[in-house]
């Protein structure tokens, strides 16, 4: 945490333990802030990313809630309406359901409705998404649902530095925000350089630059955008890659850069195809870029069915290199 | 530890006033709604003036205030200008949330008013999150939450009442207990009706009040507030009252007869409390004739003030909906 900024050096963290190192430096530069949720406390979080805070910033700032997600939610609305900062867990996406009420109605709505007289500046994290083999109602992707809503920023750190840098900027921004973090991701490893401190949270990412085909992606899904990337560059297929890293407001300027250069594209979401933030991506492009294009817009989602425990069910439904690969291969050389 | 009510004429006469202030606002709402200056949703507060006026008068400045879609009365007693108000249904730029919330969702930063809430239980976590605030920032402020008794039967409700005890949260709930949610009377929604039972499930000590009386819910509500900032620990305050208009401007009141609302409005609580003053001496016609006139004044000065507001500009109606920066 105290390297010198003149020495960069590199370390080799998990994707879990850069969340958890954001939320520490949170609490230590800011008394504001606090966190609350389930089981966050003594048992260390669902996904033991709060594992250890506790014992060093105590119960009045590491608040362990009893299941009651519309309450504690509608307490972070609450308390970022008169002075807080707090960030709050919700253990997954699929609970979030319960506490809906509270994300749409009370804090996307009041700062508008109320005339500005009141900012919600709430943090709220929760994982998402699938791949763990925990059936249906643990392995939805609805990010692209939340993005929906006006007033809310959402968040989809995809790598080890958006995971360790993403808070700072959420924590900054005056309004609700959202972040979502993929389940598949937590045990990730990556080498972190110590003279990044910051990062946006405004912007999408090229992973990897490329002029054939426009591999747009976020989230648990840009790994796999990655590793199909490379696989089509064995055939010599040069593909970009896209992170969105921010699904709402969209980087709407780097994804029509790209298809424009690229012109075509392949839009790989987690989420389900209809009404989803992938249809969103594709209206913009078809509304700004169409005449860009040279092939007609293709999708990588999930399945639409609840997503089934069985292994190889579930790898049948959810994004995977291997129909990336096939996606982007059929609009550059179509058979 | 008590706090006695001050049974001083002047105090008297204030809250007098302040429920015939409601009273009459409620009234030019409707004359407003009829002529088509105010539109949408419009819950009224008659009959239930004792309530947010015995309450409120028992906070102080520092004190939060949450509450429902039914709310004008909480906003007067707070303190919030008629005028401003007034505006606000009638969509005007100088109302108190420029004309984007109407009549159900008044906020007002400046007298810590954190709205109006048009979700039926929605508020209720909001007290938690400003009570645990205030707490945390070592304000020894009490947040007033108030609701209908409609909202006991939503998990919202629940899910508040335990956690307001489980972190000692200084929050008053108070209970506007009408006896019907809309059509819904409180003896067909409610498998206990016996509310202050509920809180007591939670450990939260409680007390039913008069809601007709605007002494008794005053000098309950101060008790009340005094023991919830000394002990920093919930209480629930549940009124007992009577909406005599309909639920909203479109009902038939097909759920309950003329009879019945007729044997309520003689207990209404200011011709109670009139009687009351005028049967001891507490008050002369001149005086009660003075405070009718000043309240008719103020109500047409803010019918005046609404009038003369302008709207927002379309091209402003983004503004908000993200912040720019936090308003302090
Ligand atoms: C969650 C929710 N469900 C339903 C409604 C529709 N609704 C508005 S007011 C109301 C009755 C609420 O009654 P109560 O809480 O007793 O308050 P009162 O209107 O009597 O003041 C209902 C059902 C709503 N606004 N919110």
């Amino acid at each position: 945490m105290s390297a010198p900024q003149t020495n960069p050096t590199a370390t080799r963290i998990t994707y879990r333990e850069a969340c958890k190192q954001a939320l520490r430096e949170a609490l230590l530069a800011d008394s504001r802030v606090f966190l609350m949720g389930e089981d966050i406390g003594r048992y260390g979080g669902c996904y033991a990313v709060t594992k250890g805070l506790l014992k060093e910033f105590g119960e009045e700032r590491i608040r362990d809630t009893p299941l009651s997600e519309s309450a504690f939610v509608g307490a972070g609305v609450g308390a970022a309406m008169a002075g807080m900062r707090p960030i709050v867990e919700i253990m997954t996406v699929n609970f979030s359901l319960l506490a809906l009420d509270q994300i749409l109605n009370n804090a996307v709505t009041i700062p508008h409705m109320s005339g500005g007289q009141f900012a919600i500046p709430l943090v709220i994290r929760m994982a998402t998404g699938g791949g763990r083999r925990v059936a249906a109602q643990h392995s939805r992707s609805l990010e692209g649902w939340y993005a929906h809503i006006p007033g809310l920023r959402i968040l989809t750190p995809a790598t080890v530095e958006d995971a360790r840098f993403m808070l700072k900027g959420a924590l900054a921004d005056p309004n609700p925000v959202i972040i979502f973090e993929h389940v598949m991701l937590y045990n990730m490893e990556s080498d972190l350089s110590s003279d990044v401190t910051e990062v946006d949270i405004a912007r999408a990412m090229t992973h990897r630059p490329g002029r054939d085909v426009s591999l747009i992606t976020y989230g648990g899904s840009l790994s796999k955008a990655l590793q199909a990337a490379d696989a089509l560059a064995a055939d010599g297929i040069e593909a970009e890659v896209i992170d969105l890293r921010v699904l709402r407001p969209l980087d709407t300027k780097a994804i029509l850069e790209s298809v424009s250069k690229t012109r075509r594209c392949v839009i790989i979401d987690e989420g389900w195809r209809s009404g989803s933030i992938s249809a969103e991506i594709g209206m913009r492009i078809v509304e700004e870029a169409f005449f860009e294009l040279d092939a007609p817009l293709r999708r990588v989602c999930s399945r639409e069915v609840p997503i089934p425990y069985a292994a190889h069910l579930e790898d049948a439904c959810l994004p995977q290199t291997a129909t990336i690969v096939a996606a982007a291969r059929e609009l550059v050389r179509p058979t | 530890m008590t706090s006695k009510v001050h049974l001083d004429h002047a105090h008297l006469l204030h809250l007098l006033k302040a429920m015939i202030r409601i009273r009459r606002f409620e009234a030019k709402c409707v004359e407003l709604y009829q002529a088509q200056e105010i539109l949408g949703f419009l819950h009224l507060y008659d009959g239930e003036e004792a309530v947010s006026v015995g309450v409120i008068e028992a906070l102080t400045p520092q004190d939060a205030i949450i509450a429902t879609y039914r709310e004008h009365g909480q906003a007067l007693a707070r303190g919030v200008d008629p005028g401003c108000l007034m505006a606000e249904m009638m969509g005007k730029l100088n109302g108190c949330c420029r004309g984007r919330g109407g009549s159900m969702h008044f906020f007002d930063r400046s007298h810590r008013f954190y709205g109006g809430n048009a979700i039926v239980g929605g508020g209720l976590p909001l007290a938690l999150g400003v009570a645990l605030a205030d707490k945390m920032q070592g304000r020894s402020s009490v947040t007033a939450c108030f609701f209908g008794e409609g909202a006991v039967d939503e998990g919202e409700f629940h899910e508040t009442l335990n956690l307001a005890k489980l972190w000692r949260l200084p929050i008053l709930f108070v209970c506007e207990n009408n006896r019907y949610s809309m059509g819904m009377a409180v003896e067909r929604a409610e498998a206990d009706i016996d509310f202050v039972h509920k809180a007591s499930g939670y450990r939260i000590a409680g007390e039913k009040v008069d809601g007709m009386d605007v002494v008794a819910v005053e000098s309950a509500a101060k008790n009340a507030v005094d023991r919830v900032r000394s002990d920093s620990e919930p209480y629930f305050l549940e009124c007992q009252t009577y909406r005599f208009r309909a639920h909203s401007m479109f009902d038939a009141q097909l759920y309950r007869s003329k009879d019945e609302v007729e044997e309520w409005r003689k207990k209404g609580p200011i011709l109670r409390f009139r009687t009351w003053l005028e049967a001891n001496r507490l008050i002369k016609a001149e005086e009660l004739s003075t405070i009718e006139e000043a309240v008719e004044k103020e109500i047409a000065a803010a019918v005046a003030f609404a009038a003369a507001g302008g709207l927002e500009p379309v091209s402003e109606i983004d503004r908000f909906v993200t912040m720019e920066a936090i308003p302090s």
